[in-house]
């Protein structure tokens, strides 16, 4: 049993409680320090998640690297964790994204020094600040890399459970204390709003979701299963040794899953999130979608399809509905914002439903489609709402009408922006293209219709995108635009990577399929689908099939 | 004239006209006697010794009779009594068994903070050289009136607070050990007399305070009388007031004294006799809708007296109704389940929802104590072992919480003392983030954010009450608590995200007593939050009654 697994979550725990702990002050050094520190961690924990990925045995059993120490023996639960592939490619894309999000954040909780391009001073009321700002930020950012590592390797339903609702709070005060400073008393206001709706739409799913565990807990030890252990329950319910009667395993499937749509966003219960996406600075926001959010998705596959198999399949068309709507909806009211970063928002969720649409459509195209999606949503958005940041802070507004002929002014920084918006329009040969291919593939061989309707956003993508790169980027330069910077070495840092893994992914997925079809296999095994027998060879084989 | 004389025989041990003298087992009693005995000593101290050693005296008497005592119930428990073997003492009424000797544990711990935070005296700058603690000068002078400031000019103090509380402590270990109502009733006495006292003597905004006393007081007594009245009542259906032996006429195993044949087996006895006693006993936890008094106690108790009664009247009033619905009226049939399930779904319910509208700190707190009552109750309804052992495991989480909350309420003050309005609470997190994490800390745990203690005190009933087949209780538990969370929250967000006021309050910073009581509420809160299961262990262990 080796302790790789718990090392890889704990680094960054320990790191956020050492990032928090250097000493405090306003000087210059001393910051620098800090963020050097949480840098470093979170480094390290890239290093960890590669040696995790190097280790791992694509033909392995699905749980591999496992560890399981006890922890509360009177509720059967225990510290139990173990990675398949699709912890694995997630846990990479978290380690990835988490050190880039703290370099593009670098000048963004500074205290009193104003906007951190312009130079412009700080208003009013900052002198209470913080001197602990920046210890607090980078501690925070450490804090939910952590929570979400445990997310994806937990194997124990309660142990996901516990660090599941956990991050809201580390997640709570980085919405809530920290974003852009572009509107003075008004912007504090609603982001205070935002950072408290974010947390009582995740508190209440979480609650729902409490009662579904505590639920599950108390029917499996009146048939003698009374553990948390996910792999036990799992196999006791796949060899029939645990039957839960068919309400019962309704209401709790739907328990979870409540809690997986507040978060995943799925429609209607996204309205958090251009809330939360808008208010926060673009790293938050980069964190809050394309890291946290996957662990709804993720817990959708991982634990509603495995532990309620026949509830999945029963609620599966429902649940593509609501998955087709959020598409369209989404993407409709991305063509119709004002405000950059809610218009990234909205575009999530409508790529949201595509995940769920490969989640719930159960062919092996549709979910290993799915996970690749959460990968590459997660680098695509990513880009696109670091870019957009960096944009945001050089002229101090949101506001895409603010904006005008950027790309003559700083072609390197349109050039990035049209790479992520591209990628988000999943243009082919890059990488959201592949995932979403295959999302449509396996959601047309079982429900065609559905299929249909779901490309009706990419249409609607191609234009949100485009159009959002024509009011900014193109036409005569506007006078605020005119003295704008060019990206610094520093921001061109956080841009490459992700622009070299677009297209990385985007010709040559295999690493990621390779990594992801088994786990796949394994999760449609269990709530007893099989493909439709296709009538053509796909695109990419999906690993072994059921029978 | 021949049922008279055979009750005379009855009472006579059946016809021997022989009395036996009482047999009381000492060592086995020594929780309380030390408590007691702490308690006397220091009412001669208040007697005989002069003023300026008695504050001294008093607070290391108090610590020193609550440690003693704390280590006599471990002594017990490492004894094996309360797992292993358990019993009757003093002629059958107080039992010595698991959740007695745990939650007598509770209590003393309670009490030891308590009294850390009674004995805190820098909060406030000294007067003509004279340090000010919580409390009144002189109980008996009319507020604002001459003798008052005569008294506080003298440096009076009142020190016999200290006696007091030891008093009540005493009642409150006795209370969840009784094993017949009248030893029940008389505990109850004991520990609500000093009580009302206690609430009366806060030093600032005297006459809220005394307000507050005296609604307790006229309240705690229809309580109390209830309390008797419904003991008579049983009485007169089971002929005894023992609860083994009421549980066993209600089976039908045991036969009823002979004298009281016409009355026994009279269900309305029974029933109406069960409803009061259950109502004194709501009263004491706060239930709803016997709860009406506890946000004006709250608000107008000097804060370290509020933090006890939340903390310790809590702990002590669920032991007696645990030991009543599982020893007495075990299983709770059919009869009295519909209207403990009522009393639990309004208590989450109108806690949770009044708390929402609340402007004032300790009311806020007090809402939120009539919230938990109502968690604590889906344990109590559970009816299985697991159930007394969540519930044990929650009133040691809550005590320590609910303690350390009011202890940083005492921090927060402006010119007029404590400042308790929410608004003045703004931007808090940003003069002083330490303070206000530690609160923020507690509320989560109030709100039942996992790892911390708040958190499996809640799983833990929530899985009990799912397990003894009270799921819609759950669920109801739940949604009251998605409500509860979002006052909660509501105070961090003022803390941390609202400017501060201009002439707001400032964080006094405490001597050694009110930081003990605040570093141990954090280490409870956080450890019993991420490693409790020896703590689970040992409330599980201990949930064992001794029934005969």
């Amino acid at each position: 049993m080796s302790a790789l697994l718990t090392a890889t979550c704990a680094v960054p725990a320990a790191g956020a409680v050492l990032t928090a702990a250097l000493p405090a002050g306003s000087s210059e050094s001393r910051r620098r320090a800090t963020k050097a520190v949480a840098l470093t961690v979170s480094a390290a924990t890239l290093a960890l998640a590669g040696l995790v990925a190097a280790q791992f045995k694509t033909g392995g059993p699905r749980y591999q690297l496992t560890e399981q120490h006890a922890w509360i023996r009177s509720f059967g639960i225990s510290f139990s964790l173990g990675v398949d592939g699709i912890g694995a490619v997630l846990l990479l894309l978290t380690a990835v994204l988490v050190p880039l999000v703290m370099l593009a954040s670098w000048h963004d909780p500074t205290p009193g020094t104003g906007d951190s391009v312009t130079g412009a001073p700080a208003p009013e009321g900052q002198t209470f600040e913080s001197k602990r700002r920046t210890q607090a930020f980078f501690a925070l950012i450490l804090a939910v890399e952590a929570m979400v590592i445990v997310s994806f390797l937990a194997t124990d339903v309660f142990l996901f459970y516990v660090f599941f609702e956990a991050m809201l709070i580390p997640l709570y005060f980085l919405i809530g204390g920290f974003g852009d400073r572009a509107g003075g008393p008004e912007s504090d206001r609603q982001r205070s709003y935002a950072a408290v709706k974010f947390l009582l739409y995740n508190l209440l799913g979480g609650l729902v979701m409490l009662a579904a565990v505590i639920g599950l807990y108390v029917v499996a030890q009146g048939q003698g299963f009374g553990t948390f252990d996910l792999q036990t329950l799992t196999g006791a319910i796949a060899d029939g040794k645990l039957v839960i009667n068919t309400n019962a395993e309704r209401a709790l499937f739907l328990g979870f899953f409540f809690a997986f749509a507040v978060k995943a966003p799925l429609w209607p219960l996204h309205t958090w999130l251009p809330n939360a996406m808008g208010e926060a600075t673009a790293g938050t926001a980069v964190l809050i979608t394309a890291v946290v959010d996957k662990v709804g998705t993720f817990a959708m596959l991982r634990f509603c399809l495995g532990l309620f198999p026949d509830a999945s399949r029963f609620f599966a068309p429902a649940i593509l509905v609501l998955s087709v709507i959020g598409i369209v909806y989404g993407a409709l009211l991305a063509v119709g914002q004002k405000d950059i970063k809610r218009l990234v928002a909205y575009a999530s969720i409508s790529h949201f439903g595509f995940i769920i649409l490969g989640i719930f459509a159960m062919t092996s195209q549709g979910q290993s489609g799915a996970t690749l999606y959460m990968v590459n949503h997660g680098i695509s958005t990513a880009l696109l709402m670091l870019v957009a940041g960096f944009l945001i802070s050089r002229r101090g507004s949101r506001l895409i009408a603010d904006f005008g002929g950027v790309q003559k002014v700083a072609p390197v920084l349109a050039g990035t922006f049209l790479v992520g918006g591209l990628a988000t329009l999943s243009l082919p040969g890059l990488a959201p293209f592949v995932s979403e291919f295959l999302v449509l593939v396996g959601t047309f061989t079982r429900y065609p219709a559905l299929g249909i309707v779901a490309t009706l956003g990419i249409v609607l993508a191609a234009l949100y995108v485009l159009v959002l790169y024509q009011r900014t980027m193109t036409g005569p330069v506007k006078p605020q635009v005119a003295g704008m910077a060019d990206l610094k070495a520093r921001e061109l840092l956080v841009a490459v990577p992700l622009i070299a893994l677009t297209l990385v992914f985007g010709v040559y997925p295999k690493p990621l399929t390779d990594l992801v079809n088994p786990a796949v296999a394994d999760t449609l095994s269990q709530v007893h689908k099989t493909d439709p027998a296709p009538a053509h060879p796909v695109a990419v084989p999906a690993g072994g099939e059921t029978k | 004239m021949s049922d008279v004389h055979s009750l005379w025989m009855a009472a006579a041990g059946g016809g021997t006209a022989s009395i036996p003298a009482p047999q009381i087992e000492y060592g086995q009693l020594s929780p309380m006697l030390i408590v007691f005995g702490a308690a006397v000593l220091g009412i001669l101290a208040e007697a005989f010794l002069p003023r300026r050693l008695r504050w001294g005296t008093q607070v290391t008497l108090a610590l020193a009779g609550l440690a003693a005592a704390f280590v006599a119930v471990l002594v017990l428990a490492n004894d094996g009594y309360g797992t292993t073997k358990s019993g009757l003492i003093a002629m059958g009424s107080v039992a010595l068994d698991g959740p007695a000797l745990f939650l007598q544990g509770v209590i003393l711990l309670a009490g030891v903070l308590a009294v850390l935070l009674y004995a805190e005296r820098r909060l406030d700058p000294r007067v003509d050289g004279v340090p000010l603690d919580a409390f009144t000068a002189q109980g008996a002078a009319a507020p604002g009136g001459e003798q008052e400031k005569q008294a506080a000019k003298a440096g009076f103090a009142s020190t016999e607070v200290y006696p007091l509380t030891l008093f009540a402590i005493g009642g409150m270990l006795l209370f969840p050990a009784a094993n017949d109502l009248l030893t029940m009733f008389v505990a109850l006495e004991v520990f609500s007399l000093p009580l009302y006292l206690l609430c009366a003597l806060a030093r600032r905004r005297r006459l809220l305070s005394q307000e507050a006393a005296v609604k307790y007081f006229l309240l705690g007594s229809f309580a109390s009388a209830f309390f008797l009245f419904g003991s008579a009542l049983l009485y007169g259906y089971a002929g005894s007031f023992r609860l083994p032996d009421i549980h066993d006429v209600i089976a039908g195993t045991a036969p009823a004294t002979p004298a009281l044949a016409s009355s026994t087996q009279n269900d309305v006895l029974l029933l109406v006799g069960l409803a009061m006693v259950a109502v004194g006993l709501f009263f004491k936890v706060g239930a709803v809708p016997f709860h009406s008094w506890t946000p004006d106690v709250y608000q107008g108790a000097p804060t370290p007296v509020t933090g006890f009664m939340a903390a310790a009247t809590k702990v002590a009033a669920f032991g007696a109704l645990l030991r009543l619905f599982y020893v007495a009226f075990p299983g709770l049939r059919w009869d009295w389940r519909p209207v403990m399930w009522a009393v639990a779904i309004l208590t989450m319910v109108v806690g949770a929802i009044l708390a929402v509208t609340q402007q004032d700190v300790k009311r806020l707190l007090a809402y939120s104590s009539i919230a938990h009552a109502g968690f604590i109750l889906t344990g109590v309804i559970a009816s299985n072992r697991q159930g007394v052992g969540a519930v044990l495991f929650y009133l040691l989480a809550y005590t320590f919480v609910t303690l350390g909350a009011f202890a940083v309420v005492t921090l927060v003050r402006d010119s007029k003392g404590e400042a308790t309005h929410l608004s003045s609470w703004a931007g808090l997190g940003r003069r002083s983030p330490l303070l206000a994490a530690v609160f923020a800390l507690f509320l989560l745990s109030f709100a039942g954010i996992p790892l911390t203690a708040g958190f499996t005190g809640k799983f833990a009933v929530f899985q009990a009450a799912a397990a003894g087949g009270a799921t819609p209780l759950v669920i109801i538990g739940v949604l009251s608590s998605a409500v509860a969370a979002f006052f909660y929250i509501r105070v961090i967000v003022l803390m941390f995200f609202s400017d501060p006021q201009p002439n707001g309050p400032a964080v006094a910073i405490p001597s050694a007593f009110t930081s003990t009581a605040i570093s141990l509420g954090v280490i409870a809160t956080v450890g019993l939050g991420v490693l409790p299961q020896y703590f689970l262990d040992l409330a599980s262990k201990a949930a064992m009654f001794s029934g005969h």
